[in-house]
């Protein structure tokens, strides 16, 4: 069994926004590309070209759709569609770390960060079956457990310009629904956001404290909180002739060289 | 276990360098930074710096890396040696392929040069392929477009001078409403994700219109689950609602549209319907200073928005009138067009008055001052915070180009283009219909076209057609069967070639255009026609000349193969001549350049192209002693000029410092390298709104080279041409119609936007088919423009045919259930999957994941050929007979625009087979099959 710090000085990790995320699969592909050409062993593919083709991931895009209680008129709201980023949360009782038989699964004491060192692995896969969000990909060419670094080879690289040391997903995302930065700091910008927008933990009964946060969609499909026919849509007139009346009216009332 | 932790090199070495290019795994034209490892790609990453995408990339452009890699690049020159659609070839040398070329080319551009017909595809360089075409001579060229989007890039050109994507954006950071129509991944791919984002961000409510809830519509903050073809039903009752209030910008209208010029009313003049103009032919409003006819730009004129004039005993009204009369129609409130529309009259009735609350409520006032073409200063920008973005999803049926009009004067009586927080037009546009050329189709042997092929046409008497009506065109372009047909019918082209209507060619020339596949409707039939023969054992179509990059679909339809290079090995210009990619607040253009040379026998097309027009002696491709004008694409990109001062790339003219206007500077293209691809000069602020409007705008324009003269206009919600096409449908003028047009000229080129059903619900029957069928572009992925990507394809390697609850329930389907799906066409077996953010009467799939066998390096049992399909086979070019004697097109009637989403079908369970039907034979690859396993690192 491997330890984990009891404390980390950081705990660097993701906010999504699912009221935001379009899903794209953006994040899903340039996760792949920079994770298959930096950390460790590269994101195999099998079958490539083939009939089953089958890839390590990293974080990957899941969609579900979900039925919302009536509107408040009583009528049947209807089916929405939510992009759920699904990658590790970082947890700070990470279950995949306590499990590793050899030490190969750690989490960061600067910050929080929970990694594989690939030496080290087996691949005996207890820590892909002690996480209960399934994010970790056994890599089927190298044999060793693969996982999110959160970029932890972007994040602190001084070869990368400042403002491009954050994690490939979060850099690429286009609806800027993915924001990277450290939760110990009230101040930062993902502890602001998860407060603003009641950010939520996944699946907070499994214990593991995951230091990733989700952001709620907002309420959607919702009648206006106005009176639609008065003041916006009062008829000026029934017909034609009508409206010519109160156009001729209007514009004798509007200034000449008007705005 | 301690908590030793291993020692992380936490900065280790990205990469060699970084180049800089163009994205082109799709059209959006995103920057990009191709991270080099010991020579090779390593990582794509964006561009901060870029306009288009600033610094984002989606999975697209991360996955290029596997496309520049894949398995199905073309390797070299190929001619075919067995049956034409086996995939038998024989890999020849680049001499022996041009001298092929030429052989074939010759005689044709001495003879009949209208017997080539070159089309482009999905072609980003138009106006360098048109130059070729015209320089040729032959009237037969366009690309895509008129199975894309037509009616969206014309419907906006003739109503506001300008449309969507390409063309204009919201003003994302000051709107408070964004409505989308029909949107799903589109052209404008990352700006769309990143304006949603941002809108969002501040609060600004999106609204989508769509039969399908997923992507865009997904996270709008309300959907609007439209019937398919209704949105103009939809969008004229919102009009109507927003008339009837009066909830409507008169200042604009009065202003900036020709809603107040005067419309002949005398019913016995031949000139009825069309504007009243004066004797310098300008149309004429009445001023309200003076009560009297003035011209529409006169100097401080103010025109009157209701003010008629009597002349002769006849009351001739302004156009606003017409359009009161119009648009108050009953025929239009909510409650008669709910049920069409699918959208319950309440509904209806909350959308326009929420668009009408954050118009008028929420105004924008921005202090900045501007003169107008009138001469009247104004002190503020004033805007009213709504804005719209539309595309394919309203386009691309018959009766798309009159629905995207609605939707634009929708748009300009609320006040919203070209206003903070409305829709702001991109440079070089805005740009009226009539500042574009005409259509031209005058062949001469052995000598150039008269002049550009592709226009707007503004009358009968700008038709391609001979004296008898016959087409000019393979495509009958700009024929009274689809009179504005500004991007041409490419969907028509193989049909009327194997026809022989109007007429027989000798060569078919095409580029990046997957004929054979998802870019025909029919496309078994296609295949037939591609390879049918005569009598005399000759084909049919009896010469087919091809490029692509990759191991697509219509390889196996050519009989002399030219391979392109990948996008990280070309030249481009992505330039203001065509389809630029400039933002709201900036103009720009952009390059690709070969960031890795190619380890292949091939070149890119447009350098083969050169070539081509030296060898041909064409003008413009040769210099005065015969020799070769330019050696490559990158040479007439520096040194090609098109008009004085002006060439395809805009920046760092003559000595590098000039912009817009210049002469040609031989070190440009370094000079776009070192600027990272691209090049942008920002728009300046009191330039920023108004632009049609705005003298300091129009000026700007001018010093930038966008065109030679200002050329202020006003919004044409009454579009005179199409009013020209109607009245010779009456009968008047010289250049008449065929009797069995007039009636649909008649009804449908009504000159204020109008609905109408779509076509094919009058040519089958919507109660034995009463399913509207739809495609959607998946956002991971482009339909077979370039390969079938190996990290893409894990995600969109199935597509499934979703169906609503309803028609799920009805049919008692279940998860991994198979139905027949049955058009007035075809038939199609296919998995189903079920989606309940669905219309209740649309079922929809992922466009074009569908792949033949033995295509793409595929396996033979890729899912994409066992389990993909494609919607085409149930989509005939030609709507069912109705008994009338005639085959009507399924197009568009004013643009020819390919009716895709007209589709009506009727769906039922059906046994499990092997793998979806048809199932079309295998094709030979000529390039193999890709590897068993990718481990992909470049670095050690």
């Amino acid at each position: 069994m491997t330890q984990l710090p009891s404390s980390t000085q950081k705990k660097l990790g993701l906010v999504i926004d699912l009221d935001t995320c379009v899903g794209c699969h953006a994040c899903v592909i340039s996760c792949k590309g920079w994770n298959t050409e930096n950390y460790g062993a590269p994101l195999s593919d099998q079958d490539p070209y083939g009939a089953n083709p089958t890839g390590t991931f990293l974080n990957r895009v899941h969609s579900y759709e979900v039925q919302p209680p009536n509107l408040k008129d009583g009528s049947k709201a209807a089916a929405q569609l939510i992009h759920f980023p699904k990658s590790c949360l970082h947890c700070e009782d990470a279950p995949c770390v306590t499990v590793c038989p050899t030490g190969a699964s750690y989490k960061r004491q600067e910050d929080g960060i929970v990694l594989v060192n690939e030496s080290d692995c087996i691949g005996c896969g207890l820590c892909a079956w002690a996480c209960p969000y399934g994010a970790r990909e056994l890599d089927a060419d190298e044999g060793v457990m693969k996982k999110c670094t959160l970029c932890v080879d972007r994040i602190y690289n001084e070869n990368l310009p400042e403002e491009d040391r954050q994690p490939a997903c979060v850099r690429t995302c286009p609806a800027e629904a993915r924001h990277f930065g450290d939760f110990a700091d009230p101040e930062s910008n993902v502890s602001i956001l998860t407060a603003e927008r009641g950010g939520m933990d996944l699946m907070p009964e499994q214990g593991t404290k995951p230091v990733n946060k989700y952001l709620p969609p907002r309420p959607k499909d919702e009648a206006p909180e106005f009176d639609v026919l008065a003041p916006y849509l009062e008829p000026i007139a029934q017909d034609a002739k009508g409206f010519v009346g109160w156009l001729d009216k209007t514009l004798s009332a509007m200034p000449r060289g008007a705005k | 276990m301690s908590l030793d932790q291993p020692n992380l090199d936490t900065s280790p070495k990205v990469s060699d360098e970084v180049r800089k290019t163009t994205c082109y795994m799709c059209a959006c034209r995103c920057g990009i930074n191709v991270h080099m490892k010991g020579g090779k790609v390593a990582y794509i990453e964006g561009n901060r710096d870029h306009p288009v995408n600033q610094g984002v990339l989606c999975a697209k452009g991360s996955a290029g890396i596997m496309q520049h890699n894949a398995p199905s690049r073309l390797r070299a020159p190929m001619k075919r040696v067995g049956e034409r659609g086996s995939g038998e070839f024989e890999e020849i040398s680049w001499d022996e392929a041009l001298k092929m070329a030429v052989d074939l080319l010759k005689p044709i551009r001495e003879n009949n040069p209208e017997k080539l017909a070159f089309f482009t595809g999905r072609d980003q360089s138009q106006s360098f392929t048109g130059f070729w075409a015209q320089a040729y001579g032959t009237p037969n060229f366009a690309a895509h477009g008129g199975f894309c989007s037509v009616n969206m890039a014309a419907g906006g050109i003739y109503t506001m001078g300008g449309a969507f994507w390409e063309f204009g954006q919201p003003d994302w950071d000051r709107t408070k409403m964004v409505m989308i129509f029909g949107v799903a991944e589109d052209h404008d791919s990352n700006p769309i994700k990143m304006g949603i984002g941002r809108a969002k961000k501040k609060g600004a409510k999106i609204i989508g219109v769509n039969p399908i809830r997923t992507g865009y519509n997904a996270v709008a903050d309300e959907w609007v689950g439209i019937t398919p073809g209704t949105d103009g039903l939809y969008i004229l009752s919102m009009i109507h609602c927003l008339m009837k209030a009066g909830k409507i910008d008169l200042d604009y209208l009065a202003r900036f549209t020709n809603a107040s010029c005067l419309v002949n009313e005398d019913p016995n003049s031949d000139q009825r319907g069309l504007l009243l103009k004066d004797s310098d032919g300008q149309p004429v409003v009445i001023d309200r200073n003076t009560g009297k006819l003035a011209p529409w730009n006169g100097q401080g004129v103010e025109p009157d928005l209701s003010a008629t004039y009597r002349d002769k005993g006849i009351t001739h009204r302004p156009v606003f009138h017409l359009m009161a009369d119009k648009y108050l129609s009953d025929e239009y409130a909510p409650e008669n067009v709910a049920e069409r529309v699918g959208i319950s009259a309440e509904n209806i009735r909350k959308m326009a008055a929420d668009l009408a609350r954050v118009a008028f409520d929420e105004e924008i006032s921005l202090d900045r001052t501007w003169t107008d073409f009138r001469g009247k200063t104004h002190t503020k920008m004033v805007g009213r915070p709504v804005s719209f973005h539309a595309m394919r999803g309203i386009s691309a049926h018959s009766n798309g180009f009159q629905t995207c009009r609605a939707l634009h004067t929708l748009q300009i009586i609320l006040g919203t283009v070209e206003t903070p927080g409305g829709m702001r037009f991109k440079p070089p546009y805005p740009k009226p219909a009539t500042a574009h050329p005409k259509p031209h189709g005058k062949v001469t042997p052995g000598a150039p076209l008269d002049g550009p092929h592709l226009g707007y046409a503004q009358g009968p008497d700008d038709l391609l057609i001979e004296d008898d009506g016959t087409p000019k065109r393979i495509d009958k372009a700009y024929s009274w069967e689809n009179p504005m047909s500004a991007h041409g019918l490419m969907h028509m082209v193989i049909s009327n070639a194997h026809a022989g209507t109007p007429y027989k060619i000798d060569t078919l020339f095409m580029y990046m255009a997957n004929m054979s596949w998802n870019s025909s409707m029919n496309t078994s039939g296609v295949m037939k026609m591609l390879t049918d023969k005569n009598e005399d054992g000759s084909y049919v179509i009896p010469n087919i000349i091809y490029s692509d990059a990759y191991s697509s679909e219509m390889v196996a339809y050519a009989d002399l193969i030219l391979p392109d290079t990948t996008y990280l090995e070309r030249h481009d210009c992505i330039s203001l001549l065509d389809r630029p990619i400039c933002e709201a607040d900036g103009v720009a253009d952009a390059i690709r350049w070969p960031v890795v040379e190619p380890d292949r026998d091939v070149r890119g097309f447009q350098t083969v192209l050169c070539q081509l027009g030296a060898m041909l002696d064409m003008p413009g491709f040769v210099n005065d002693d015969g020799s070769a004008k330019y050696t490559d694409y990158a040479d007439y990109i520096t040194n090609h000029i098109r008009r004085p001062g002006v060439g395809p790339l805009a920046g760092f003219r003559g000595n590098g410092d000039d912009h817009g206007r210049g002469d040609v500077n031989p070190n440009q293209l370094d000079r776009y390298i070192e600027n990272g691809g691209f090049w942008i000069e920002h728009v300046p602020d009191d330039c920023a709104y108004y632009k049609p409007f705005n003298t300091a705008y129009q000026e700007w324009a001018v010093k930038m080279g966008f065109y030679d003269v200002v050329q202020p206009y006003i919004f044409q919600l009454y579009v005179e041409p199409l009013r020209k096409f109607q009245l010779a449908a009456e009968g008047v003028g010289d250049r008449q119609p065929p009797e069995h047009l007039r009636e649909r000229l008649k009804r449908t080129m009504d000159p204020l936007p109008i609905w109408y059903a779509p076509f094919e619900d009058g040519h089958v029957d919507p109660e034995e088919f009463p399913v509207h069928a739809l495609t959607q572009r998946p956002m991971a992925m482009y339909h077979s423009w370039g390969t079938q990507n190996a990290w893409l394809r894990q995600i969109h390697g199935h597509n499934p045919l979703y169906v609503p609850t309803k028609i799920w329930e009805e049919n008692g389907f279940e998860e991994g259930d198979w139905a027949k799906v049955t058009s007035a066409h075809g038939e199609i077996v296919v998995p189903v999957a079920h989606q309940a953010s669905l219309n209740a009467n649309t079922v929809w799939t992922w466009n074009a994941i569908g792949k033949r066998k033995g295509a793409w390096a595929l396996d033979e049992g890729a899912p994409e050929a066992t389990k993909g399909f494609l919607l085409n086979h149930l989509i005939h070019e030609l709507l069912p007979p109705k008994g009338d004697g005639m085959r009507w097109a399924n197009s568009d009637p004013i643009t020819g625009q390919a009716a895709w989403f007209d589709l009506r079908v009727k769906i039922s369970k059906s046994d499990v087979p092997n793998e979806a039907q048809p199932a079309i034979p295998p094709i030979k690859s000529p390039v193999g099959k890709g590897p068993g396993k990718l481990t992909w690192k470049v670095g050690s």
